[in-house]
């Protein structure tokens, strides 16, 4: 076969065509946030026995399994800071970015029948997935050079040029890797949906056994590729060669990505799929089935992924428990409230990403409605005798159902582990329960937020960044120090940290109307407003 | 010459056998018709000639080389629209033109592009998000046509576009015929492309049943006729007549193409006074086809 690759450079320009600004919004994304915090910490931690006071903090395994192991913790510069705190957690972000844009690139296109239309082209076989991928080394070459001269440039002193350089290209090496995966997953599934979930899957197991690693055993943290990027300990021991062995590993995912492409069928997988029901069922005949009918894959895969998540930070914090029990003196140096366990503090701070984390797929699945809407399907399903509110309302409906399952499979993969791991003492089973449902109240309100701007039509990202922004908060709200009125913004801030704080109705139930309201306005805006096509 | 000749191309999706051996011969300067009915294996056969589906066994050749093996080289030569077209929200029609012409290779020939936006009255500004169907097959047309092709692939191309272009759609393809181009037109509408091709190949659960000259399939076809006459036709006597309702003096009935004239002449002696016609459909040819087989007295 000749020409495998021609037009390579054409399809890329027409990449870079449609996504210019996409693209650049990522790397700027990284790049603010990145520079912000390590101007963050220089000015809330300006001296060493101020680092060196966190850094005793940071050294548990709750901490460990949700960001890293930290490395120079006996000596915590702002480098090793900035290393520990923020690279594990700011690595999976660019593995989600490759997930989304690899394919956006290569199955979404072929599923769309716009790379028939370039294949009928002179274009090689694989030109389109080697334009893809690229694009992707070129963006992260400029995202490790921009963010490793960026870091450097602060002048800060325990940030030289050679760790600098390496945090950036350990993001731009891990942002190849998840696109090497990725391209692969993209090869095997023949729908777009199902290579995002393989992807995604791959991401979220690797970032798992990496936090089991870390904590249990530093041999199982080598079988993910967070664990090989994080082991060249940035800032401290600056090695290298880990750098290398993730791009060797890439290397060869990428060969078997190109090889699987070349020999397949435009359109085709490797995967099995399974035939479709002849007629619809009962349960899919109304709008509310329909709806649950066409998310059941993703919610199921959602809740797999949640319970899971839940379980492995559950069983950490057994081991919390443990180490707490053995360090008395932890307690005097964190000046805490006397007699609440530490370990309940992290019961309290893992409850509330799981609540974070369980409000993707909520939003999610209410912005569902958005794409039916772009595809034109929405068009086809209001010309029947379907209204818009009971549409929108079977949207909303859905959603809130998907809030409950998803915080409760978060909340029972939390509290089973955790209750098999914790002194019973500490906390209950139902307790740990409650942890996480206690914030049902702020995900609704969330729902709400989004279904205002499903109402209006637009701007259906500023859903999304709120998220980002309630994440951060939350995650960051410590280390940070955000003031009071940045975290009043966030309604996760209100909810009672059960159960070291006291059961809050008053506060449970503002939170409801509101979000209520907010859905009743989404409601209104939705029925008066043209649908696009 | 043939530019393009497959042999014995079959095609299985797993269970799914899509195509069964079918032969294909296309001639330089010749607009051949492939017909068939939704599912026959049109697009799935099409798609093997452009080399995006590697064929289950046969041979197919364009140019000379395998389309396969050789499909950069044979693309630089062909032009090809799909009967579905997708393109990205987020560029305008006159873009994806350009781009299109320069993965070809080609420089952008501003006046052969403008003059076609001019015909097929396309709105090269606006982004492909807002364009309608008919509209963004407009696009795919505008530069397949703009490109200096040897062989035009078009299937199914004119599902979205009004009558008003798919008459200047004909126009273009008639004016590509005296350029001496080749062009393949598949179609599920027999009449459709009656008007164009020179040869037409019928394809039906994967198998071609017929194919060769319009001339020669003219056996194979029947026009419908709806007649009113002042007197009472003796249809009985005709030869070549068939399924006729008859209605006191209104008459409907199909008859054999080849049998036309003489029936013509015999209804014109009872005082025609109004008459239509309909085209033969491509149903009524494969009723033909199989009452054929089942009689045995295929021609
Ligand atoms: N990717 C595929 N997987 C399974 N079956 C397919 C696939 N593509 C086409 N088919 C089947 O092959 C047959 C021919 O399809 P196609 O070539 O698209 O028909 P046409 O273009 O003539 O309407 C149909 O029965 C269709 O269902
Ligand atoms: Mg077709």
């Amino acid at each position: 076969m000749k020409g495998q690759f021609n037009q390579v450079g054409s399809i890329l320009k027409l990449i870079l065509r449609r996504d210019r600004l996409r693209i650049s919004l990522w790397v700027l994304g990284f790049w603010v946030v990145t520079i912000l915090t390590a101007v963050a910490f220089e000015d809330l931690y300006p001296t060493d026995s101020d680092r060196q006071e966190i850094a005793v903090t940071m050294e548990n395994p709750a901490i460990t399994a949700l960001i890293g192991k930290g490395y120079g913790l006996d000596n915590y510069t702002e480098g090793a800071m900035m290393a520990h705190q923020m690279l594990a957690f700011t690595l999976l972000f660019v593995a989600v970015m490759s997930v989304l844009l690899v394919i956006r690139h290569t199955r979404s296109e072929e599923e769309e029948g716009r790379v028939e239309l370039i294949r009928a082209l002179p274009t090689g076989r694989l030109a389109n997935l080697a334009a893809t991928i690229v694009v992707m080394v070129i963006t992260y070459f400029v995202l490790a050079i921009l963010i490793g001269f960026s870091l450097f440039a602060l002048g800060i002193d325990s940030m030289d040029l050679n760790g600098s350089l390496l945090y950036g290209i350990a993001m731009g090496v891990t942002g190849i890797f998840f696109a090497a995966t990725t391209a692969l997953c993209a090869q095997l599934s023949e729908t777009s949906r199902g290579a995002i979930g393989l992807s995604f899957l791959i991401v979220g197991v690797s970032y798992l056994i990496r936090a089991v690693g870390d904590v249990s055993n530093e041999t199982l943290s080598w079988l993910s590729p967070f664990g090989w990027v994080l082991a060249s300990e940035v800032y401290v021991n600056n090695y290298w060669w880990t750098i290398g062995l993730t791009l060797v590993v890439s290397l060869v995912i990428l060969f078997f990505a190109f090889y699987l492409n070349s020999i397949r069928d435009l359109g085709a997988g490797f995967l099995p799929t399974r035939g479709g029901k002849r007629h619809a069922s009962a349960f899919t005949k109304n709008q509310l089935g329909l709806t649950i009918r066409l998310q059941k894959t993703s919610i199921i895969s959602w809740a797999v992924v949640l319970f899971v998540f839940g379980a492995t930070y559950g069983s950490v914090l057994g081991d919390t428990d443990t180490y707490f029990a053995e360090i008395e003196m932890m307690k005097e140096v964190m000046a805490i409230q006397d007699g609440i366990p530490m370990s309940l503090q992290f019961v309290t701070m893992v409850s509330s990403i799981m609540a974070v984390l369980s409000t993707i797929p909520v939003i999610m699945s209410l912005n569902k409605l958005k794409k039916e809407e772009k595809r034109n399907r929405t068009e086809q399903v209001l010309a029947t005798a379907m209204s818009r509110i009971k549409f929108l309302g079977s949207y909303l409906i859905t959603s809130l159902l998907v809030s409950l399952i998803m915080l409760g499979s978060s909340a029972v993969g939390l509290a089973l582990a955790g209750a098999q791991t914790m002194d019973e003492e500490t906390a209950s089973f139902m307790e740990l329960m409650n942890a996480v449902m206690v914030y049902l109240p702020a995900v609704w309100l969330m729902v709400g937020v989004a279904a205002v701007f499903i109402g209006l039509g637009r701007l259906n990202g500023v859903t999304y960044a709120y998220l980002g922004f309630v994440f951060v908060v939350i995650y960051f709200g410590g280390v940070l120090q955000f003031s009071d009125t940045v975290k009043n913004l966030s309604p996760f801030e209100h909810i009672p940290a059960i159960p070291v704080d006291d059961f809050q109705f008053w506060i449970l139930f503002s939170l409801t109307i509101i979000a209520v309201v907010l859905m009743m306005i989404g409601l209104v805006f939705y029925r008066r407003r043209d649908i696009k096509g | 010459m043939s530019v393009l000749k497959a042999r014995g191309l079959t095609k299985h999706f797993g269970k799914v056998k899509a195509l069964n051996g079918v032969d294909l011969e296309v001639n330089e300067g010749e607009v051949y018709g492939f017909i068939g009915p939704n599912g026959a294996g049109k697009s799935t056969t099409i798609r093997i000639l452009l080399g995006i589906l590697k064929a289950t066994s046969g041979e197919a050749q364009i140019f000379g080389k395998d389309v396969w093996e050789d499909a950069v080289d044979i693309h630089k030569r062909i032009a090809y629209v799909p009967g579905d077209v997708n393109l990205w929200s987020n560029l305008t029609g006159g873009e994806i033109i350009d781009y299109f012409t320069k993965m070809r290779g080609a420089e952008v020939d501003l006046k052969r592009k403008e003059a076609l936006i001019e015909r097929f009255q396309l709105d090269p500004t606006k982004k492909c998000g807002t364009y309608s169907k008919g509209n963004r097959q407009k696009v795919a047309l505008v530069s397949a046509f703009a490109a200096d092709a040897d062989l035009y692939i078009l299937d199914e191309p004119t599902s979205g576009l009004d009558p008003l272009m798919e008459r200047i759609f004909q126009e273009t393809i008639t004016e590509l015929k005296e350029e001496g181009k080749s062009v393949l037109l598949s179609s599920h509408i027999l009449s459709e492309v009656e008007k164009l091709c020179d040869t037409v190949g019928i394809i039906r659960d994967g198998e071609m049943i017929e194919s060769g000259s319009l001339k020669e399939l003219r056996h194979l076809t029947r026009t419908i006729l709806y007649v009113e006459t002042k007197q009472k036709i003796a249809l009985d006597d005709l030869e070549g007549i068939h399924n006729a309702v008859v209605n006191g003096l209104s008459y409907e009935f199909q008859v054999d193409t080849e049998r036309l004239d003489d029936v013509m002449k015999h209804i014109s002696q009872s005082g025609v006074i109004k008459i239509e016609s309909a085209p033969p459909t491509l149903e009524d040819l494969f009723m033909r086809h199989y009452e054929g087989e089942v009689g045995g007295v295929q021609s």
